[in-house]
């Protein structure tokens, strides 16, 4: 049909590209939005953290990032709290997305309700709660120290500790609900088949069902993993500033010394490892359970 | 020899995964415990709230509305309420039309920078919030907006977009877009066309949108920590203050209060933001 068509082709052809054109400018308002709130500031940051004190290019603040020992810290907590959120949230979201996928599917919808109410529920909310549970006169060292557990009040929160349970709590709504997808779709063929063929129920769940749902099990070790790395509330409130993750000392670099190079470069380095982290997971899993999760 | 048969009966499979009776019983006891810990922190705030000491007792010894008073008593709360659900119901009110047109042309046009303007669009959600705090921050010093309301309902915007976008986009995927081509046949514009035959059928996946707009301004900490304070501080960053510096017992009805609020936008979500054959 290229030089085909009637009369009318070409003029068709324009008004058919025109009408596309109209379509797509309704995204413009959309995309001028985040482009001037989000992507021309935070680029202009990126470029300020290129810019060394005396106005120059320099990498003067990258290669802070590497020699100083203070951020070489940040980065260990950053990590080290991100991948224990993830081992915590996995370890913890695996039986009761289990549980969740074998269920009939109206108690495992009413079950749901469990996963999905802390889901929506403010994260500065349940933040606080758990800061008033593991507090020194809290509702967790009162019942331990009456049930003869501990004699006296342990240090819970203001420390690491107390920050990963409060992320756990946060991250396992995201890692339970890809998994559950991931279960919910391995058909029951499959182990009815590992038994036909003589596995016991130890050998099919570890040779057939367990791998078939690995899928499920990283798309929400990413989520949780990638979103850990941002985390600035939970570590704030519950680390009691013993836990410093990249996030907290950007909110700091900023606050107290307004050095937006030093933020803008680990803002930089955060970025580039959540983009690495995501692109990593897409080339691994060809499923977007990811955006599937939060909607 | 019946502990035996027992032992057998706990070792069969019961189910089409084969896990067996022993496993599935471990399996509920391991489940039941995630669950607990997921739903009982935030559900003890609710009777702690209506203590009356300081420590925020469960049970409460002495029932009262103490904290209440307080927060009902304190300007700064509720000039905090007030801004939060002002910012969070014009958040709603900008980014909901802003995203479903921008689904609605990624959907109705095919074109073939789509996908990289969806990714651009949903660019808000990937990035790490406290690097776009800091940007919005940086931006808004130049741009004299810091602390004004403008500038915070712009910035919630930009991050309920994404969840916006990625609502309706999934509700015109089941809209067949040949019934508009039909209308547009018969005489009626394209605005008239969606007005009268898309939008009352994707209506409730904007219903949802709008929600998840409202829910990501009224929750929102981190880009308020920086762009909202003096007269227009949120509640949440009123919270997140209150609770660096101690812990005052009033922000136990405070989250009593904001999780009343998830729950019944939530349940107006059930209600109002599904299909009535679904």
């Amino acid at each position: 049909m290229k030089n085909g068509g009637g009369l009318y082709a070409q003029e068709l052809r324009r008004d058919a590209a025109r009408e596309k054109l109209a379509l797509v400018a309704l995204t413009f308002p959309a995309l001028a939005l985040v482009a001037g709130i989000v992507l021309v500031p935070v680029g202009w940051l990126f470029a300020l953290s290129f810019t060394g004190d005396g106005g120059g290019f320099s990498l003067e603040h990258y290669s802070r990032l590497v020699e100083s020992r203070s951020y070489a810290r940040v980065f260990r907590t950053t990590f080290a709290v991100s991948a224990l959120t993830t081992l915590v949230c996995a370890a913890a979201g695996y039986p009761l997305a289990y549980m969740l996928s074998q269920a009939k599917s109206k108690t495992a919808n009413w079950l749901m309700i469990a996963v999905l109410l802390p889901f929506w529920t403010s994260l500065l909310v349940r933040t606080y709660a758990w800061l008033v549970l593991l507090q020194r006169r809290g509702l967790v060292n009162r019942w331990g120290e009456e049930l003869g557990l501990w004699d006296e009040p342990l240090q819970l929160v203001h420390n690491l500790g107390g920050t990963l349970i409060g992320m756990s709590h946060i991250m396992l709504p995201l890692m339970v609900l890809p998994l559950y997808a991931g279960m919910k779709s391995i058909h029951p063929d499959y182990a009815r088949a590992a038994a036909g063929l003589g596995a016991g129920p130890a050998r099919a769940f570890a040779g057939v069902f367990f791998p078939l749902s690995l899928p499920g099990l990283s798309a929400g070790a990413v989520i949780v993993f990638v979103l850990s790395l941002g985390f600035f509330v939970t570590p704030a409130l519950l680390g009691g500033g013993r836990v410093i993750m990249a996030a907290n000392r950007m909110q700091t670099d900023i606050e107290l010394f307004f050095n937006w190079g030093a933020a803008g470069a680990l803002g930089a380095v955060l970025l580039a490892l959540t983009l690495a982290a995501l692109y990593a997971a897409s080339k691994a899993l060809k499923n977007d359970a990811w955006f599937g999760a939060r909607t | 020899m019946v502990r035996g048969a027992d032992m057998n009966w706990f070792a069969q499979p019961v189910s089409e995964t084969q896990i067996t009776r022993r496993g599935r019983l471990w399996l509920y006891c391991a489940g039941a415990l995630v669950m607990f810990f997921l739903v009982a922190p935030t559900l003890i705030v609710v009777p702690m709230s209506f203590s009356e000491s300081r420590y925020l007792e469960f049970p409460p010894r002495v029932w009262s509305v103490l904290w209440y008073e307080h927060y009902f008593n304190s300007r700064e709360w509720l000039a905090a309420t007030a801004t939060s659900l002002r910012a969070a119901f014009l958040t709603a009110l900008l980014a909901t039309p802003m995203g479903v047109a921008a689904a609605y042309g990624l959907a109705a046009s095919g074109a073939r920078a789509g996908k990289l303007i969806f990714l651009l669009l949903i660019s808000p959600m990937m990035a790490p919030v406290i690097l776009i705090g800091i940007g919005v921050f940086y931006a808004y010093v130049k741009l004299n907006l810091n602390n004004t309301r403008t500038g915070l309902v712009l910035a919630h915007s930009v991050l309920a977009l994404p969840l916006v976008l990625i609502v309706s986009a999934a509700g015109f995927k089941n809209f067949d877009m040949n019934q508009e081509r039909a209308a547009r046949s018969l005489g009626a514009s394209r605005l008239r066309a969606f007005c009268t035959v898309t939008l009352p059928q994707i209506r409730f996946s904007v219903v949802s949108a709008a929600l998840l707009a409202f829910l990501t301004s009224f929750d929102e900490v981190i880009v308020a920590l920086f762009v909202a304070g003096g007269e227009n501080s949120t509640i949440t960053r009123a919270m997140f203050l209150a609770l660096r510096d101690q812990i005052d017992p009033t922000i136990a009805s405070v989250s009593t209060l904001m999780i009343a609020l998830t729950t019944l936008l939530l349940a107006a979500a059930q209600i109002f933001g599904k299909k009535p054959d679904s």
